[in-house]
């Protein structure tokens, strides 16, 4: 059936199941984000958060089951045509390149799709890189590095958004910056898969939670949802 | 110590240790870029360097093709042999340690040089000169081919190493080099990028090896020969810094020739003596902007 993007979840992921070497890192994994949606998933450290994103973007290349963006299948693609696809990912560890200037490693990602964003839009939506913008990647502070890593992907046209854990070791006034350039990113009509440890920073920007543990998603709930019945959520987290 | 040192003795050495630094640098720039943005250990190209020269060689013997058109056809034919070289037995083991693709490279040099010699035999072929000729500059004879040696040799370097540091498909080659998953991320085909990355570093050896042809013998070990002083040169300048390779390259090729002059029994050595002092003292190399 032809995908309709009126009523179709955008990307639909379901029985993912990945591995690392012998030992499997997600077990059945399903979920899906609908158009313009902001999704996290959120669960301890090594839940399989990470995994599941890498596995979407095809970095984790062992993995069974199935992927649906736009309706198209994503098993069998590589990493390259995933993103050709409309996907962009920013890793967890940010992988913004020591060799490269801030300008150098913001214009670097080839324009994908039409409509991404300017230069000129990104500085000003990102105003601490644009004094930034000769210095090399590494002399960045912490918070500038996520900044340029989120700002990097949004020049390529792709529209749908892997962000992973953006908030993790930023001061709160970081987080705080961060949460508001993502929530207008969401205005914009992003469509974001978050992945998150921090449940207040993950509430401030959500439509709706999937909660996994251990490989497996174990409740998926909304922000709403969430806000009457924190004490589940705390309990998957161990807060 | 210095009596008996002629000018035409000094400069003629000199020149001979500037040629030899040319290949040198050509060379250790291939082989740098191919460890530095591909991590693979390219023991093959002493072998690749060999096959250059005997493809300009065959193109003269059977075609008629000069050395002119061997100059551009040749490193191409190389490079492609190199593009499928990299596919079917460098990419399968890319994920294991340098160490495996140091031994499949020694593997394949042993059978090129082996399919050479068995067909052309092991004494060297000549190769005439496209350059007769040279000039007289009063305390040397400076033959014109050696000169176009030196200058070619010299642009090629400063041009691969403006390609690599200063254009965006150099960027996306470092970058790669640093986090091959992000760039491929960006929508970037990073295999497709490596397999033309070694193809590329390839064509610089078979370049090398049309260069090499007119001024030394054409023949099966050309290439294994030279493959020590190059590792040592790429060792010594920083494995992976192409700058370092181009410069190290002309340097060792100069320190060489003076070394014939002033202490002919030590020329064989010098080299390897400097590596081994820039292995206890720089073991980054010279040029990699760290100590250790």
């Amino acid at each position: 059936m032809p995908f309709d993007a009126r009523t179709d979840p955008l990307l639909k992921v379901e029985n993912l199941r990945a591995w690392y070497g012998d030992s499997q890192a997600l077990h059945d994994v399903s979920f899906d984000v609908a158009q313009g949606e902001l999704v996290t998933l959120i669960g301890r450290n090594g839940a399989g958060k990470s995994t599941t994103l890498r596995s979407i973007m095809g970095i984790v290349r062992n993995r069974k089951g199935s992927i649906l963006f736009e309706g198209q299948e994503l098993m069998g693609k590589r990493t390259y045509q995933i993103a050709r696809k409309g996907i962009a990912w920013c890793p967890e560890e940010r992988g913004i390149f020591a060799d490269l200037s801030v300008r150098e490693n913001l214009t670097l990602p080839p324009i994908l799709k039409p409509g991404g964003m300017s230069d000129a839009t990104l500085l000003e939506t990102f105003p601490n890189l644009k004094a930034r913008a000769t210095s090399r990647g590494t002399q960045l502070s912490g918070g500038e590095q996520q900044m340029l890593a989120i700002a990097r992907i949004l020049r390529n046209g792709c529209r749908f958004l892997l962000l992973d854990e953006p908030s993790e070791g930023l001061a709160p006034v970081v987080v705080k910056e961060i949460g508001r350039q993502i929530r207008l990113l969401k205005e914009q009509g992003y469509t974001i898969l978050l992945v998150e440890q921090n449940l207040n920073f993950a509430r401030s920007v959500a439509d709706r939670h999937v909660v996994i543990e251990n490989g497996a998603v174990v409740d998926t709930l909304t922000n709403d949802e969430l806000a009457v019945d924190l004490d589940r959520v705390k309990t998957y987290l161990g807060v | 110590m210095f009596d008996g040192i002629t000018p035409q003795l000094l400069f003629g050495q000199l020149l001979i240790g500037v040629i030899n630094g040319s290949f040198y640098a050509m060379l250790a720039m291939g082989l740098a870029i191919i460890f530095g943005l591909m991590h693979v250990v390219n023991f093959a190209h002493g072998a690749q360097y060999m096959l250059g020269a005997f493809v300009a060689w065959l193109l003269l013997s059977t075609l008629g093709v000069p050395y002119w058109g061997a100059l551009f056809i040749a490193p191409l034919v190389v490079a492609i042999f190199g593009l499928v070289m990299e596919r079917l037995i460098l990419k399968p083991i890319a994920h294991l340690d340098p160490l495996y693709s140091l031994l499949v490279t020694y593997a394949a040099t042993l059978v090129i040089e082996g399919a050479v010699r068995l067909n052309y035999g092991s004494t060297g072929l000549p190769y005439s000169s496209p350059l007769p000729g040279g000039v007289n500059l009063g305390f040397m004879f400076m033959p014109w081919y050696r000169l176009w040696v030196v200058v070619f040799s010299i642009f090629t370097c400063l041009g691969t190493w403006l390609l690599i540091e200063h254009t965006k498909l150099g960027a996306y080659l470092r970058a790669a080099n640093e986090s091959p998953e992000t760039v491929e991320s960006f929508g970037i085909n990073v295999p497709r990028m490596m397999t033309l990355t070694y193809a590329f570093g390839v064509g610089l050896a078979g370049l090398s090896g049309v260069l090499a042809a007119p001024i030394y013998q054409v023949s099966p070990s050309m290439g294994s020969t030279l493959m020590i002083t190059i590792f040592a040169v790429v060792v010594i300048g920083g494995m992976g810094s192409i700058m370092g390779a181009i410069l190290t390259g002309y340097l060792l090729g100069i320190v060489e020739g003076l070394t014939k002059v002033f202490y002919p029994e030590g020329a064989n050595l010098v080299i390897f003596f400097i590596m081994l002092l820039a292995l206890i003292f720089r073991p980054r190399g010279l040029f990699s902007g760290e100590k250790s």
